[in-house]
């Protein structure tokens, strides 16, 4: 999945879930390690961890409130 | 009205987008972005594909610029609805399969419809009069202006003093004499504005925001159709005409190949939708043949591939074979065709 579909994804997820929990996003694109941590600061979540494992790219999430 | 008004930007990634927001935070609007993805949008990313760019940070420019911004962006996934617009453009195409004037259309009642949904009071562009061929001329703003609604609420900041006057500017939400009236082809008076907001580093998308305004892209998309019969792609298909020469020897294939590391590890994702072979003997790129394939094809195809390898001149390369669908590979041993054996018009 390249970008910006994992941030898409994220995003469209995360509506759906509440303040609070962590949501894993799981990408192969190299571009998401920056993506997905630009699209957290600007809409208030924050970014647990990343790891990469083999091709995979794991981001962790915590996901933030309404401002 | 009591509460800050709120605006809705579409955010290209561009200069003038960014200035375009500026401009509107500095009056007191509250802002937050919106930006579509059709698929066919320059990324950081996709120029990162191959080596040679990868100096360039890769970096989705709509998500920078609304970091700098300190506003909110929603990129929202259009690549179903956008088929539409790119296959049955009502105004047609600009020099390329770019449909300015459609897309731009589409992106406005999207956005409207956003705007409706999340209790926003109006939208508003970076656009600028004159600027583009197409889609950005004095007679066509109102086209565009339309999709937004009879009831005036598209605003373009940067030329707003050119234009009828608009429903934020009337209810006293943004003070038109603090708008601007940039005209034309020159970026100057960007510049000197982006200079003014103290922004040093920014996009600078050449022809346009996407790459159906790209000549070869635009080749290699019209080939694609014009072999099918019809004008129907999925998003694996425009991925790949990113990516590698696509040379056509007959009607009904092409074989694509990678030109340098980064496009081989890219195409390596796609091997298993298609006929692929790469060298053994040398060392070479990795190729996927698009089409129904004979023996014959094939041979003709690691010909092709040999002269891409560093075999090139040797008298045989051996060329393992992967047919889509089968897991057993075979191997071909090919003389490379010549450059001259490869016409001009095979490579789109
Ligand atoms: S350059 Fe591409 S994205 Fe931009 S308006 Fe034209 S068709 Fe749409």
């Amino acid at each position: 999945m390249l970008c910006p579909m994992p941030v898409i994804r994220a995003q469209n997820r995360i509506k759906t879930v509440a303040e609070g929990d962590i949501l894993e996003v799981i990408c192969t694109d190299p571009g998401a390690k920056n993506d997905v941590p630009a699209w957290c600061r600007i809409n208030g979540h924050e970014v647990v961890s990343i790891e990469t494992q083999d091709d995979e790219i794991i981001i962790k999430i915590a996901v933030g409130g309404e401002p | 009205m009591n509460k800050q008004p709120k605006a809705v930007a579409l955010i290209s990634g561009g200069l003038d987008s960014m200035l375009a927001v500026k401009v509107l935070q500095e009056q007191g609007i509250y802002v937050e972005g919106i930006n579509f993805y059709t698929g066919f949008c320059v990324e950081g990313h996709t120029h990162a594909i191959r080596k040679t760019d990868q100096k360039k940070e890769k970096r989705n420019n709509a998500l920078w610029v609304a970091e700098q911004l300190g506003i909110k962006l929603h990129i929202i996934d259009v690549i179903e609805e956008y088929k539409e617009v790119l296959t049955n453009p009502q105004h047609g195409y600009g020099a390329n399969l770019n449909p300015c004037l459609d897309c731009k259309s589409f992106m406005v009642k999207k956005a409207r419809e956003w705007m409706d949904e999340n209790g926003f009071d109006f939208i508003f562009t970076g656009e600028v009069v004159g600027q583009r061929p197409m889609s950005q001329r004095k007679e066509t703003m109102p086209i565009v202006a339309k999709q937004c609604g009879d009831d005036a609420r598209l605003l373009r900041p940067l030329c707003a003093k050119l234009l009828p006057e608009t429903l934020p500017e009337r209810e006293g939400w943004v003070d038109r004499e603090k708008l601007y009236g940039f005209n034309g082809r020159s970026r100057k008076p960007q510049i000197a504005l982006a200079a003014r907001f103290g922004f040093d580093e920014y996009a600078q998308p050449a022809g346009g925001c996407c790459f159906l305004t790209d000549q070869a892209y635009s080749i290699k998309l019209g080939d694609l159709w014009k072999q099918r019969g019809n004008k129907n792609y999925d998003l694996d298909d425009i991925m790949l005409l990113k990516v590698g020469r696509h040379i056509r020897p007959r009607e009904h294939f092409k074989v694509i190949i990678g030109r340098e590391e980064g496009e081989n590890n890219f195409m390596n994702g796609y091997r298993k939708q298609f006929t692929h072979m790469h060298a053994i003997s040398h060392n070479g790129p990795l190729a996927l043949v698009d089409g129904k394939v004979s023996r014959d094809d094939l041979k003709l195809a690691a010909q092709i591939v040999a002269r891409f390898t560093q075999g090139r001149d040797a008298s045989c390369v051996q060329i393992e074979v992967s047919e889509k669908g089968n897991e057993t590979p075979f191997t071909l041993d090919v003389t490379p065709l010549h450059n001259d054996d490869i016409p001009k018009e095979w490579y789109l």
